[in-house]
């Protein structure tokens, strides 16, 4: 290859499609994992269709079900554990780390690139063969895996399906393991001139502390993965227990596994993984909230230490999802104390944000208006977790839709409104052109009405007792007759919630074409992304090198012309 | 590692025979003991035990990790907390479980 | 496009890139088979009494020992390759790193011999949980042996043509390689007493 004239003289193979740019990478992982999660939430919508009206044809996508258009209880449980699988390893991981972490940890540390960019197209081909699989499993014959995203055996050992999703899950994780050694390196080894790690945005911290919880995490679930692929394929008994009855006759395997050891090993890794889902999502909202209510953020520090110290304590967490598995009192107290423990930083990481609104000059835009709708939702969220924190309560609301209410709430108008606050807020950056903000306001008023009208009633069916995985949302059970009107008015409400990201998608494509034109820093913040052009050079991001003088957020210093002072301005004398 | 002189990486060479003789008859004694009569958690015990000394070898020597940059003996160290974690937790967790029948 | 840091040391860390994506690699790796070790344990204790040491039995334990003698010499002249190629010897660098793939060819024949004779005494995966873990922890670290062949043999074929045009580079690639090599070595340091001896 000639190597002075390789930046002109890319094809559009190389440029675009196997590019080991980190902006076009992120690029590819954001517009696929956007896909995936529109597809998750589209299984969503067909399962509440079932949940509204037992037994009733489903409409526009029945004839893809067979059977007169009623969703079967085995399809059904397919597009449950799917929606889970989806959602998480396809959709908020690839969007949270793949994307966001991709495109702008470089170049809020003032990187050319990634420490590794070859790696980094690997791990997006390597989620990209992961997803195919895990589509492709929908259509195979033995169909999608049935046995819920936390494949517990031995259902998940003798149900059909499991195989490709496990061969999938094999490739996912590799992707993020491919992705999160590139940031740890990356942010380790190529931090600009002068930024020095209390100097990082917060948004950088929570990539860091996320890309390790990736990297520890991670490999236990590898290995369970290849211990059920084992089950499944060569006979061997690792999760089946000895005497196993399964309908009416006892399976024919040589037993003396345990299922509790999927179970730790699945939870090693799922614990973690939740804060995977979270922290990025408030690394984004730490950037929005203090560039709209124009002051530094507060408690950076603590912020810092706090998000620190929640990734290591996430590791020793994992067990209370396991109280009803008859865990002994030793144990269910330890892990009920770790648990109550590791909800102090994420308090103090709340109540830093709400702090940071306190006298502020908000600006109430788009990414504003999600970023601030993150802080009540993720505090109910997070609140309603306490009580499945303990033994006592847990018992009760096991499996319920409280659990259901509880983490949707963290991670659906959690986390996800943080992305949307992201793309809003960064869009300017990566096409030189800002989204419309009326468009933006149609999305995001009945994106929060229809969130809550979701979630909200399932607290109330799981304090009742509701299982979650019922098929016809608890029909044939006495308790549940209470509640059961609440399920016509979540579908609706989830419909209605499809109907509102329809502004959103218009959006992107509008605003690529008509939106304002922007320069470089069109919110007036501090922080190194601002610096570069928008969008950034190809494989190189900035002019020149950036040199830090300031910690990252100095907004609104007294004494200053303006009120924001961006990191590479020199102090004075 | 251009910090090294011709002369340190002969030295270095001295110290990997070195290393090597001492993990082959380290090999050769584990086997040995395999032999003796001990009780089962003796033989753990001891079976480990040259384990350890093995690995730490080749980690220290052959991985130079006995003249590794901080930062990287951190990431180590931090790593073998979680694989302790994950080691003991569930072992504690199997010993402490009712006994429903 | 120029990625700093890869061949010249960063100075506040005093690493390369490489070294330490490498080693954030084998930590996750450590994670992988601390994984599968817990699984051991976590069987061994669910087993009754004895029964793991018991199964275990029929493994060979000679064979065994000779991989071990075997892996453990394809280590030193792993480390020896990258001492050479410190000390500009280029030929002495690729008949060291010839012996490392001949050794490692040589415990994947062992392997296959001993597996290969399990089969024909009827013992598979499936016979019962320590066979299951014996064949997937060995056979794990057998595709980790495969992928370090195909890394040494990259290096010592097509892409030693590096050593020509920038030396320094070339060298911390042997030194990065040789870093996984050992590790493949140290799983199964502890893997040839849990699983044979034990």
């Amino acid at each position: 290859m000639d190597n002075n004239h390789h930046h002109q003289e890319e094809s559009f193979w190389r440029k675009y499609i196997f590019s080991v740019d980190h902006k076009i990478i992120g690029l590819q992982y954001g517009v696929t994992s956007l896909l995936f999660l529109l597809f998750g939430f589209c299984l969503m919508m067909v399962m509440r269709w079932q949940l509204a009206y037992p037994e009733e044809a489903v409409p526009i996508v029945g004839k893809l079900l067979g059977d007169g258009g009623i969703l079967l209880p085995e399809i059904y449980n397919s597009l449950g554990a799917m929606h889970g699988t989806i959602m998480i390893f396809l959709g908020i991981v690839p969007l949270a780390v793949g994307a966001f972490g991709n495109y702008f940890v470089p170049l809020q540390i003032g990187a050319p690139d990634m420490a590794f960019p070859k790696l980094n197209m690997a791990s997006y081909w390597s989620y990209f063969i992961g997803g195919v699989i895990m589509i492709a499993s929908f259509f195979s014959p033995e169909g999608a895996a049935r046995s819920g995203w936390t494949s517990y055996p031995p259902l998940a050992d003798i149900e059909t399906g499991q195989t490709m999703w496990l061969i999938g899950m094999v490739f996912l994780i590799t992707s993020s393991l491919l992705g999160s050694i590139n940031i740890i390196t990356t942010v380790v080894q190529l931090r600009a001139p002068g930024l020095t790690w209390m100097r990082l945005p917060f948004f950088v911290w929570s990539q860091f502390i996320t890309a390790f919880l990736l990297v520890m995490a991670f490999p236990p679930l590898e290995a369970a993965a290849v211990l059920q692929l084992m089950d499944r394929v060569v006979g061997t008994s690792f999760f089946l227990p000895s005497g196993l009855v399964v309908s009416g006759e006892v399976l024919n395997v040589s037993g003396g596994g345990s299922p509790l050891l999927w179970q730790h090993l699945f939870w090693f890794l799922a614990h973690p993984e939740v804060y995977v889902l979270i922290l990025p999502g408030m690394g984004i909202v730490a950037e929005v909230l203090a560039n709209n209510s124009r002051k530094p953020l507060w408690g950076y520090k603590s912020l810092v230490y706090s998000i620190t110290f929640l990734g290591f304590m996430s590791f020793i967490v994992w067990a209370h999802h396991m109280f009803i598995t008859g865990m002994g009192s030793t144990m269910s107290s330890f892990f009920q104390t770790t648990t109550m423990i590791i909800s102090i930083p994420s308090i103090i990481i709340l109540s830093a944000f709400f702090i940071t609104l306190w006298g502020g000059s908000i600006r109430f835009n788009t990414p504003m208006l999600f970023a601030l709708a993150f802080l009540p939702m993720f505090g109910i969220g997070g609140l309603t977790g306490l009580p499945l924190g303990f033994a006592a309560a847990d018992i009760h609301l096991h499996d319920t839709y409280y659990v259901i209410a509880h983490f949707h709430y963290v991670v659906a108008p959690g986390t996800i409104f943080a992305m949307f606050a992201g793309i809003y807020y960064w869009y300017p950056k990566m096409t030189g052109r800002k989204m419309s903000d009326l468009l933006g306001k149609l999305h995001f008023w009945p994106s929060l009405i229809f969130m809550n009208g979701v979630f909200m009633p399932m607290f109330i069916q799981g304090l009742a007792g509701v299982s979650r995985r019922l098929w016809d949302g608890g029909l044939q059970y006495a308790h549940a007759s209470g509640t059961l009107q609440w399920n016509e008015f979540m579908s609706i409400s989830a419909w209605l919630l499809g109907l509102a990201q329809i502004p959103f998608i218009i959006n992107i494509f509008y605003s690529m074409k008509n939106g304002e034109k922007v320069d470089r820093n069109p919110w007036g913040s501090t922080t190194l992304e601002w610096v570069a052009p928008s969008p950034p050079l190809p494989h190189v991001n900035f002019d020149s090198i950036p040199e830090v003088h300031r910690d990252p957020y100095e907004y609104s210093i007294p004494g200053r012309k303006r009120d924001f002072t961006p990191q590479t301005e020199p102090k004075k004398g | 590692m251009s910090d090294h002189s011709m002369d340190d990486i002969k030295s270095h060479v001295k110290v990997y025979m070195l290393v090597f003789a001492s993990l082959a008859v380290l090999t050769v004694v584990t086997v040995a003991a395999s032999y003796m009569d001990l009780s089962s958690g003796e033989a753990i015990f001891l079976a480990l035990i040259i384990a350890t000394i093995k690995g730490s070898l080749v980690a220290s020597y052959f991985m130079h990790l006995i003249s590794e940059k901080a930062l990287i003996t951190w990431i180590l160290m931090i790593t073998f907390v979680f694989f302790f974690i994950l080691m003991f937790i569930p072992t504690i967790a199997f010993f402490d479980w009712v006994n429903i029948s | 496009m120029e990625i700093p840091y890869t061949v010249e040391e960063r100075p506040d860390t005093g690493l390369i890139n490489s070294k330490l994506g490498i080693w954030l690699f084998l930590a996750s790796e450590v994670m992988l088979f601390g994984g599968l070790f817990s699984a051991y344990v976590f069987l061994r204790l669910g087993a009754p009494d004895g029964a793991f040491h018991e199964w275990g039995q029929e493994l060979n334990v000679p064979l065994a020992t000779l991989n071990t003698l075997i892996l453990i010499s394809s280590s030193v002249t792993m480390v020896m390759s990258w001492a050479s190629l410190k000390m500009n010897d280029f030929k002495k660098f690729k008949m060291y790193m010839g012996i490392t793939l001949l050794c490692s060819v040589g415990f994947l024949v062992i392997k296959y011999i001993e597996y290969t004779s399990k089969f024909h005494h009827g013992i598979f995966p499936s016979t019962n949980t320590f066979m299951a873990i014996y064949f997937t922890l060995t056979g794990l670290h057998g595709l980790h042996i495969i992928g370090g062949m195909i890394v040494n043999g990259f290096l010592m074929g097509p892409g030693s043509k590096m050593w020509k045009t920038e030396p320094e580079h070339f060298t911390n690639r042997i030194e990065i390689a040789g870093l996984y090599w050992h590790f493949v070595d140290l799983v199964w340091i502890f893997l040839f007493p849990v699983l044979y001896l034990l």
